[in-house]
């Protein structure tokens, strides 16, 4: 690896002086279980590492019943489903940060990195664009909020313009009768690449027995993760046991879903995966909604 | 460049290094603090030969800078065993013979003994799950998880 500047800004104001001085020549690390192995395989070469773990906003993890839940750029995957707002109010976000990698890799690997790297295949972008989440964003010209399914633009891009950061991740609050799942397909147990990711959160109505909202998201099967709007709007007001509707928006998710072919699978097993893991996530995420426990990646099932 | 000041806790005492901004904490540890048992696999965090715990987290010191370690705590494979005796998975990791050319062996003890400080009574699925990201060519792993889980059972009666 060639060598660079190692920076630590302590304030937010210190980090975009950097970043307004030193621009592309540098790169900002979180976790560095991305960067670091692409700094060793030569795609990037910064002259400047900007951590930024020792800035208090973007270690932020915090709950409160108007903003919702924050999750600070720089949270590692661990401390999330470590804590018990985030487990019992967001489980699907759980779902997503304990299969990223291995445990060494959850404890350094953050939700903001995953999001900022921009693979197609980030395990917690559909969850968190299931979740309604937003980011906090500030650069040069202040601040703006950017939602999670407008943030990745392109493999490897996003919305960050140059000189802005990535400040935290916003998720709602949460309600009694809603709930979410995020599931992936991959041939092995763990320690893998998502084939196909699917995100579902729902809200319910007339005492469980209606969808009120619905978000599905797709990972993995277009050069973005994808907000699957069109076959989300198709359960608003059905029954949750509709199973002709569900039927329905498993074959739209399938047509909102762009998948190549690639050596994790054909467009044509992933475009199948995406209608199994719409249906699967979409009862998990029910199931949830109404207050069962649905296991995930760790636990095991108690049924 | 020039090299950068760190002062960190190893396995317990003080200690202090200088290192060049690009170097991992698992070069540090081998190349200029002398831990060798700490081994280097893949080198790019996929096979958790290099596990040590920061502040108690377990993490692969092949992706965290040595410079990040500043003011951190570290315990490496050398830390496990006392003046005493080997740490219970050591022994438990030879009487299962849960090990044969042993260069992941260092990375398993040290994920095994993070599993154990938090949770000293996993299931097998969530021993499997913790010890996903070590990877071991030789064993098979089923000796591994026997004795992780007879390592726990032990661990709990004293």
């Amino acid at each position: 690896m060639k060598d660079f500047q190692y920076v630590t800004p302590k304030t937010l104001r210190e980090a975009l002086s950097c970043l307004s001085s030193h621009g592309e020549k540098s790169r900002i690390l979180a976790g560095g279980t991305d960067l670091l192995v692409q700094m060793r395989s030569k795609r990037h070469q910064p002259e400047y590492v900007i951590d930024v773990k020792q800035i208090p906003e973007l270690s932020e993890l915090s709950f409160g019943n108007r903003k919702g839940l924050v999750i600070g750029a720089s949270v590692p995957c661990f401390r999330l489903y470590s804590d018990a707002n985030v487990a019992e109010r967001y489980p699907g976000i759980v779902d997503s940060a304990s299969i990223i990698g291995g445990i060494q890799i959850q404890g350094r690997a953050t939700l903001g990195g995953n999001l900022c790297n921009s693979s197609p295949s980030a395990d917690s972008t559909p969850a968190l664009i299931a979740y309604s989440a937003v980011c906090n964003i500030v650069g040069p010209n202040g601040k703006r909020v950017v939602s999670v399914e407008e943030f990745c633009l392109s493999p490897g891009k996003n919305a960050l313009q140059s000189g802005e950061i990535l400040v935290s991740i916003q998720i709602p609050p949460n309600k009694k009768n809603q709930g979410g799942h995020y599931q992936r397909f991959i041939p092995r147990n763990e320690m893998d690449i998502a084939v196909v990711g699917v995100g579902s959160w729902v809200e319910l109505a007339n005492r469980g027995k209606e969808f009120k909202k619905v978000r599905i998201a797709l990972g993995a099967v277009g050069p973005t993760p994808i907000f699957a709007e069109k076959s989300s709007d198709i359960l608003i007001g059905k029954a949750v046991n509709d199973e002709a509707a569900i039927s329905t928006v498993a074959l739209t998710a399938r047509e909102e879903a762009s998948p190549i072919s690639d050596m994790r699978g054909p467009a044509e097993f992933r475009t199948h995966l995406v209608g199994v893991l719409v249906k699967r996530t979409l009862t998990g995420a029910v199931d949830r909604a109404k207050g069962k426990f649905v296991a995930n990646a760790v636990q095991e099932e108690t049924a | 460049m020039s090299k950068i000041q760190v002062q960190t806790t190893i396995n317990g005492d003080p200690s202090e290094f200088l290192c060049e901004a690009r170097q991992s904490l698992l070069e540090v540890l081998r190349d200029v603090v002398g831990f060798t048992g700490t081994k280097e696999g893949c080198n790019d965090g996929n096979c958790g030969a290099c596990s040590v715990l920061l502040d108690g987290v377990l993490v692969n010191s092949c992706l965290v800078l040595g410079v990040e370690a500043e003011g951190k705590e570290i315990t490496t494979i050398e830390g496990l065993a006392s003046p005493e005796g080997l740490h219970p998975a050591q022994q438990k990791f030879l009487e299962h013979a849960a090990l044969q050319c042993g260069i992941c062996t260092p990375g398993f003890l040290v994920a095994t003994k993070a599993l154990l400080d938090q949770n000293p009574d996993p299931t097998e699925h969530e021993v499997r799950h913790w010890l996903a990201g070590n990877l071991c060519r030789c064993t098979g792993y089923d000796k591994i998880v026997r004795a992780v889980l007879d390592t726990a059972q032990d661990m709990r009666q004293s």
